[in-house]
């Protein structure tokens, strides 16, 4: 990061913060390739090719009709140009929608038929597969090898899944979590009541995209009144060239049920741009919570914009009964191109949404991130939370939309976004939009600068901190507690961050 | 595109059946913007910028009906010392208008003017207004500039004795008026416009104002109130270095209002203030969208819109700050709020911003809820009927709006206003 060297960096901005997004936009860690040898289905996209994907995945004939529905109400939408991002047009047909290690043609039983090559790539990245289930196999020493925190984690390796750790453990507690292919076989009816529940096929242009030709990706239910004894997390891998990756992620939480999920993305480095456009729906059910977190890497381009990943995706939440709870937390360095909203559709009474999200942008990238909060259930709950930060030549948008529907009598809603640049030449943009239709309900949106609640304030200098200390707990105590909250295993970018404070931010 | 394409269609059939008023000076502004409009087609529902605020009524062919309201009550500014220029359903009345002469400026009817060639006039008209088309395109505003018959163009060179007050009179059910109007504050000149009054069953208002080095603009209007009138308004201004400019309204205007304001600072360290408070009740629909350019260094900006709704009132807030790469030290400040006394009532904002600079401040808010009911409770306990206590407390609410407001003559004559208008609906 050259470039940053060079800038001088306004007064008021934490140096540490400098160095941290220096070093975040810094050599790309994960740009490596793994050469394993791969079968693709033929480039482009038609009906056969979904046809193919559907018949690869060996999937009913429901799924299949769902896909070329979904297909055929693609054709007839256009790409959304709304975002403040610009990227060359993408030619959808001059890619390729499936791609499979070679040695994965039979789906291996155990981890123990998987190919090294994979599961060195994992290993690589932090996520020792093979250790991990060994451990499973030895009663009682998982929890003690890794200090009584364990994870299961789904490996997605571009159009498929390589394996999946603890499931029989899982499985013991009630929990399914397997790959979405593994789910469409083995729980067709969970799948088929669920699947586009929350984010419609015919809702955008890339979810629609994703609904045809989606390839694999990860499927977790948690039982009623079961509080899932391990953190859940997938790691999808991008390797093959010229290849999008379309995962669906579907999460149920029945009745009183809580999970823990992290995601984690990571792809080599490449002059050309990759796409991937993601699904996630989540169904939160009476008394339920839900955690997902992620940590997004993708390979962001050089830093003259050349490659990296088109991250077109779309997350949304279904707090369905009443007191569910969803907890959206987000830390985005990669991509080149990132549109994203993870969203909450506050449904049943008393449900929360919570969003809190850090993006980063370097370079030439571009981020037009944020949420939805949509209020229709009473005494509803959400707080947004967003931290954007600009260096080099980036942009970063935050898009948010807090809804109060007539019916969500005694909703309450806090908003605070800041963004930070630094150096001249890049742009960080805010674009809210409240819409407040009954008046029992309190919306706050609020972007300040260096604006400190003096209530905190005074509290803080009561317990005897000098006012220096309470305003760095007050203003900068935020970003460290996100990240704090975050599941680390597989976070190594986010533990970096620690050190940025948002000081001497634009607005 | 589909859209765009009809869109487009429309205001052109709908503009070929109009001819362009005059030759002279402004034909070619004329010219350019009617061009501008058949390019940009009308606004239309699925347009982002109209997301909020149905245009049918406002560009369709013929304007709907609304029959006059008697009101007893004076203009909000009538007893104030100023020269008085007054319009009936958009025709100049010679009548109840001052002699159109002050010391410093110089004052002419658009109409009056139409057939000079030249005028001092020709680089604003249709110019400030068509640097505003960007990056958002403002169509019924090209449509003004098009076709507006009548205005008053006013040349300040230096500091008048008393403000220029333009009064709107309401007579014709069926009136649909669109003028046009323009300001050249010269350097180091002071200028306060007022505008009060309900103009027509149809009102398109443009206001150019061009704020040369160290010259100050008060703009202070009272819109209503007249509850079946619907009104679009666009003020362009350009700002020169050191400048002011401080624009207030009140709305209590009725069914359907929009005020536009773009401002663009492009010399340093000037000032731009623009604020509104609102009182809407039942059909009513009301909509600030605030357009604010920093191109300078050490500019500020302030916009504080307050709206208080009832019985089904909505209440639009669409605010933007743009600062450009080298605008820097720029301290930009927005705040949007809304009081909501009943649970029919709908406030809907979309405060943005977008920044290039990285060492400027700009803080934009927006709330929106219900009257304070320990606030009430305190009143009530003292004795205070609740409906009182409910205008006290939203007249409270919406101070911080007239404090924008630089002459406290001028805020009170305001306060006043809103007070009896308060008063007047609970009796």
């Amino acid at each position: 990061m050259t470039a940053l060297d060079e800038v001088i960096v306004k007064d008021g901005v934490d140096q540490e913060t400098v160095d941290a997004v220096r070093e975040v936009g810094g050599a790309y860690k994960y740009g490596w390739e793994t050469e394993i040898e791969m079968e693709y289905a033929p480039k482009g996209l038609n009906e056969d090719i979904v046809r193919l994907i559907s018949d690869k995945n060996e999937e009913p004939e429901w799924m299949t009709e769902w896909r070329l529905a979904a297909f055929a109400r693609w054709k007839k939408l256009s790409e959304p140009k709304w975002a403040m991002v610009s990227y060359p047009e993408i030619d959808f047909q001059d890619q390729y929608y499936y791609a499979r290690p070679k040695s994965m043609e039979q789906k291996p039983k155990s981890l123990d038929e998987v190919d090294p090559k994979l599961l060195e790539t994992y290993a690589k990245l932090g996520i020792p597969l093979k250790e991990q289930m060994l451990l499973a196999g030895v009663e009682g020493a998982e929890a003690e090898a890794v200090g009584n925190r364990k994870v299961a984690v789904d490996a997605v390796f571009d159009s498929v899944s390589v394996g999946t750790t603890f499931q029989a453990e899982l499985r013991k507690a009630g929990v399914i979590f397997c790959s979405m292919s593994e789910a469409i076989k083995e729980h067709p009816e969970l799948v088929r009541k669920y699947l586009g529940t929350v984010v419609p096929v015919s809702d955008n242009y890339y979810a629609t995209l994703n609904s045809a030709v989606f390839s694999d990706g990860s499927f977790v239910y948690i039982p009623p009144g079961v509080r899932c004894p391990m953190e859940l997390s997938t790691y999808f891998r991008i390797n093959a060239e010229n290849t999008g990756q379309f995962e669906r992620t579907l999460i149920i939480a029945a009745k009183g049920s809580y999970v823990s999920y992290l995601e984690g993305c990571t792809a080599p480095q490449r002059d050309v741009a990759q796409l991937h456009a993601a699904v996630v729906e989540l169904i939160i059910e009476e008394d339920a919570e839900v955690k997902y977190s992620t940590v997004q890497n993708w390979y962001p381009g050089d830093e003259n914009g050349k490659g990296g990943i088109y991250n077109f995706v779309t997350k949304r939440a279904d707090c369905r009964g009443d007191r569910a709870k969803v907890m959206w937390t987000q830390v985005e360095t990669g991509s080149a191109v990132t549109w994203k909203y993870p969203s909450c559709i506050l449904r049943g009474n008393e449900s929360q949404g919570e969003f809190y999200s850090i993006a980063i942008a370097n370079n030439m990238q571009q981020a037009d991130t944020g949420t939805k909060m949509v209020h229709l259930g009473k005494n509803t709950k959400s707080r947004i939370v967003s931290k954007g930060i600009s260096a080099g030549k980036a942009q970063n948008t935050y898009r948010g939309l807090v809804s109060m529907h007539q019916k969500a009598k005694d909703s309450r809603n806090y908003t605070q976004c800041d963004s930070l640049l630094i150096g001249g030449n890049c742009g960080a943009h805010t674009v809210p939009y409240i819409e407040v239709k009954n008046n029992s309900s309190r919306v706050e949106h609020e972007a300040t600068t260096s604006k400190v609640d003096d209530e905190q304030l005074f509290y803080c200098r009561q317990r005897g901190m000098d006012e220096e200390e309470a305003v760095a707990l007050v203003v900068n105590g935020f970003c460290k507690d996100v990240l704090q909250a975050l599941p680390m295993e597989f976070a190594m970018e986010a533990q970096q961050l620690v050190a940025i404070s948002l000081e001497g931010s634009v607005g | 595109m589909a859209d765009t394409q009809r869109t487009v269609e429309a205001a052109k059939t709908r503009l070929d059946s109009i001819s362009l008023p005059y030759g002279g000076w402004t034909a070619e502004a004329r010219a350019a913007a009617l061009a501008r409009l058949q390019s940009q087609g009308l606004p239309g529902r699925r347009d982002e910028y109209w997301r909020y605020t149905r245009p049918d009524t406002l560009t369709a062919a013929t304007a709907p009906i609304a029959v006059p309201e008697q009101h007893d009550e004076d203009g909000v500014f009538d007893h104030l010392d100023a020269l008085k220029i007054v319009f009936v359903d958009g025709v100049f009345d010679p009548q109840a208008s001052d002699d159109l002469s002050l010391e410093g400026i110089t004052l002419e009817r658009l109409a009056a003017t139409a057939e000079f060639d030249i005028h001092w006039a020709k680089p604003i008209y249709g110019i400030l207004e068509m640097a505003g088309q960007t990056p958002v395109a403002r169509p019924l505003a090209s449509f003004n500039t098009a076709q507006a018959r009548d205005g008053v163009l006013i040349d300040v060179k230096s500091t008048p004795s008393r403000p220029v007050s333009v009064i709107y009179r309401h007579k014709d059910a069926n009136s649909d008026v669109t003028l046009h109007h323009v300001v050249k504050v010269g350097e180091g000149a002071t200028f306060e416009l007022l505008e009060s009054g309900a103009a027509a069953a149809r009102f398109n208002h443009v206001l150019e104002v061009d704020i040369a080095d160290r010259g100050q603009f008060h703009h202070v209007r009272a819109q209503g109130p007249d509850l079946g009138c619907r009104l679009v308004t666009h003020l362009f201004t350009r700002l020169g270095t050191e400048s002011v400019f401080k624009s207030f309204t009140l709305g209590a205007n009725g069914l359907l209002t929009r005020n536009e304001c773009v401002i663009e600072l492009t010399g340093d360290d000037a000032v731009a203030h623009v604020a509104g408070a609102a009182i809407g009740d039942g059909d009513f629909h009301h909509d600030d969208t605030v357009f604010i350019t920093h191109d300078a260094l050490r500019c500020e900006s302030r916009q504080v819109f307050k709206k208080v709704l009832r019985n089904g009132a909505v209440g639009v807030f669409q605010g933007k700050i743009l600062v450009k790469k080298d605008a820097q030290k720029t301290d930009g400040y927005q705040i949007s709020q809304s009081l909501l006394l009943d649970g029919d009532s709908q406030f809907l904002a979309k405060p943005e911003l977008e920044i290039y600079a990285d060492d400027v401040v700009c803080s934009h808010g927006s709330t929106s809820g219900a009257i304070d009911e320990d606030a009430l409770f305190y009143l009530r306990a003292r004795g205070v009927p609740v409906d009182v206590a409910t205008d006290l407390l939203t007249l409270a609410f919406l101070a911080e709006a007239l404090h924008e407001i630089e002459s406290d003559s001028l805020s009170s004559a305001v306060g006043e206003r809103l007070e009896a208008w308060l008063a007047q609906r609970r009796s």
